[in-house]
């Protein structure tokens, strides 16, 4: 089958499925969240069902995959069919297997990084918002020293430092995306702080942490929510570039981006078993980029 | 026009001092060594007598800001001091690969620039229709895509055909036609990828501006969709243009470092990738400033050009 075929084919089948998902949802939820359903475009629910489906798959790899993640199952390289779906890799272990598990360690060490990112971004991004003076122009020009220095690069020098493990791999990142979500924050912070709630809640005489907390965090949540979700879709391409160029999370552990490093060569061949990963990857990603758009609309239009 | 000058020399001065916090960025790397350089080199072979020489050597007895200078005056002068895993000249592992980068990056943009702005300007000109919605959900597909997984399609699709090659050999003695065959493939990765990113902006700059009074007014008085487009809309939308298109080529910048290595391609990206695997922090120092100087650069004239296109923005101080 070629690849424009293939491709239109695989449009029209996701899109359908979309369609049944979203009458679905429309069905089960409640009233006041099924309207919400009914009304968002057919992409944003191609998204939701793919991250259920992501989720659904990390969650219950060990049941789901019919091998071990680093069980050598059979001869290097199999073609697709049999015991093995989707054939072997480049030493014998099981394809699928693999990538099922790969939704576990790559999504679930993209997730962790992010979160610590947002952590530690929105607090520090917040708390310079409040208060301002020379903590905050310490914090932002330390962080804009930073930001000049393209993410990846940054990425690299320090991986060299440091050393290439899980460990440091998920500092690193979260570091480097931290700036970011730090400038964001601050930000949408600033247009918080000066608000008559703050003042009055600072007159009751409650603490930095209490302000951030309650009075201030409810408030970002929607930008927030939404930059949550770009800033994944960066971490996880981040992550994934970084084990495809083998800098990242390294074998025996299953990880997309080094699946597709390691069977590669196979590419020459016509094979398309790299490309699953890869693919994997990119499903993802614009599952999640479709959501966000979706929401970024929806809280434009709103505020109207 | 005095105005302008003083704010060209307002932006390069403030240009210079970023690239100078950079560069002391990028050097305070080795500061963060756990022990330092020299044990860093010799590993588990370290004696004191050899510790102590090798720190000799290479000057790690001199405090930090010396070091920093010596380290900066000898960068602006090419000299970037050796490799530490291979001892040779960094100056001369990268002449060739710094050319060969570049190649890659011009041609890319070459592709991608006007691509981007026909595709914007149209999805803006046809706003919601069928071809809008195609391109902008193709826009936000590719820009979710990992680089390798374009890469890796085109490979599939052209050079498994044999239009294509899915590797580049250049040797200094490739001609100038050969060259762009060779790195096709490299280049039309870059600019599926950067492409999208700009004709969304693109189009959102536009749509933006297609709201004012002096759109309606043109419309009113019968000028076609063309003309109000190119004429009314596009000028005033140059400044977020081209912040949009520099922001592009500055992300060309990281691009290019997977792209390289999927396709073996003998550029700078591929070899910071080894020398990272390595840990070769004076090379990746290098590198590391080469690539942030030209991503302070291209953003700087980005501030300049858009200021010009718009003297309003002069005022903005």
């Amino acid at each position: 089958m070629s690849l424009p075929i293939f491709l239109i084919l695989f449009l029209i089948g996701s899109f359908a499925l979309a369609f049944v998902f979203r009458a679905g949802l429309s069905r089960i939820l409640p009233h006041r969240h099924a309207i919400v359903a009914r009304d968002m475009p057919l992409t944003a629910a191609f998204g939701i069902m793919v991250i259920i489906a992501y989720v659904f798959v990390a969650l219950m790899a060990p049941v789901l995959a019919p091998f071990a993640e680093r069980e050598v199952v059979g001869a290097q390289f199999q073609p697709w069919g049999g015991a093995h779906p989707l054939g072997t890799d480049r030493l014998g272990r099981d394809m699928l297997s693999r990538l099922i598990y790969g939704a576990r360690n790559t999504v679930g060490i993209a997730f962790a990084t992010t979160v610590l990112a947002f952590v530690v971004g929105a607090i520090l991004g917040i708390w310079a918002a409040l208060r301002g003076g020379w903590l905050d122009q310490v914090l932002s020009r330390f962080v804009d020293a930073l930001m000049a220095i393209p993410s990846l690069i940054f990425s690299l020098l320090l991986l060299t430092i440091f050393g290439t493990s899980v460990l440091t791999l998920i500092l690193v990142i979260a570091a480097v995306d931290a700036t970011r979500v730090y400038r964001i924050s601050r930000s949408v912070a600033q247009g918080i702080v000066v608000m008559d709630y703050i003042e009055a809640a600072r007159l009751r005489g409650e603490g930095t942490w209490y302000l951030i907390r309650r009075e201030i965090l409810p408030n970002a949540l929607a930008p927030l929510v939404a930059e949550f979700g770009l800033r994944f879709c960066f971490v996880f391409l981040t992550i994934s570039s970084l084990s495809f160029l083998g800098l990242g999370i390294k074998p025996p552990m299953a990880d997309w981006g080094s699946m597709v490093r390691d069977n590669a060569t196979l590419i020459t061949f016509g094979d398309i078993t790299p490309l699953l990963p890869a693919g994997a990857i990119a499903l993802l990603t614009v599952a999640v980029n479709f959501v966000v758009d979706w929401q970024l609309h929806r809280a434009s239009g709103l505020k109207e | 026009m005095h105005a302008v000058l003083i704010m060209i020399a307002q932006r390069l001065a403030l240009g210079a001092l970023t690239l100078i916090v950079v560069s002391i960025v990028i050097f305070s790397a080795t500061e963060l060594l756990p022990g330092d350089l020299a044990s860093a080199i010799l590993g588990q072979s370290a004696t004191p007598e050899t510790l102590a020489a090798l720190r000799a050597q290479l000057g790690l007895n001199d405090p930090a800001p010396v070091r920093y200078w010596a380290w900066l005056t000898g960068a602006l002068q090419g000299d970037f001091g050796v490799s530490l895993a291979t001892r040779r000249p960094i100056a001369d592992m990268i002449e060739q690969r710094l050319g060969n980068t570049l190649f890659l990056a011009l041609y890319a943009a070459a592709l991608a620039v006007p691509l981007a702005l026909v595709l914007g300007i149209l999805a803006a000109l046809w706003r919601n229709s069928i071809f809008d919605r195609v391109a902008n959900a193709g826009a936000l597909s590719a820009i979710s895509f990992p680089e390798f997984f374009i890469a890796y399609i085109l490979v599939l699709w052209l050079a498994q055909t044999g239009y294509f090659p899915s590797m580049v050999r250049l040797t200094p003695v490739t001609s100038f036609p050969d060259k762009l065959y060779m790195s096709f493939l490299p280049a039309l990765t870059l600019t599926l990828v950067v492409t999208a990113h700009m004709m969304r902006m693109t189009r959102a700059a536009i749509i933006n501006l297609m709201a004012q009074p002096y759109i309606e007014m043109a419309r009113l008085k019968g000028a076609s969709p063309l003309r109000i487009v190119l004429r009314h809309a596009l000028p005033n939308a140059l400044a977020p243009i081209i912040n949009v298109i520099a922001l592009n080529l500055a992300y060309l910048i990281t691009g290019v470092v997977v792209v390289e290595v999927v396709f073996v391609y003998p550029g700078l990206g591929q070899l910071m990738v080894d020398s990272v695997a390595k840990r070769d922090i004076a090379v990746v120092q290098a590198i590391a400033l080469i690539f942030a100087s030209a991503y302070v650069l291209l953003n700087l004239t980005a501030d300049v050009l858009s200021t010009l296109t718009n003297p309003r923005l002069m005022k903005r101080g």
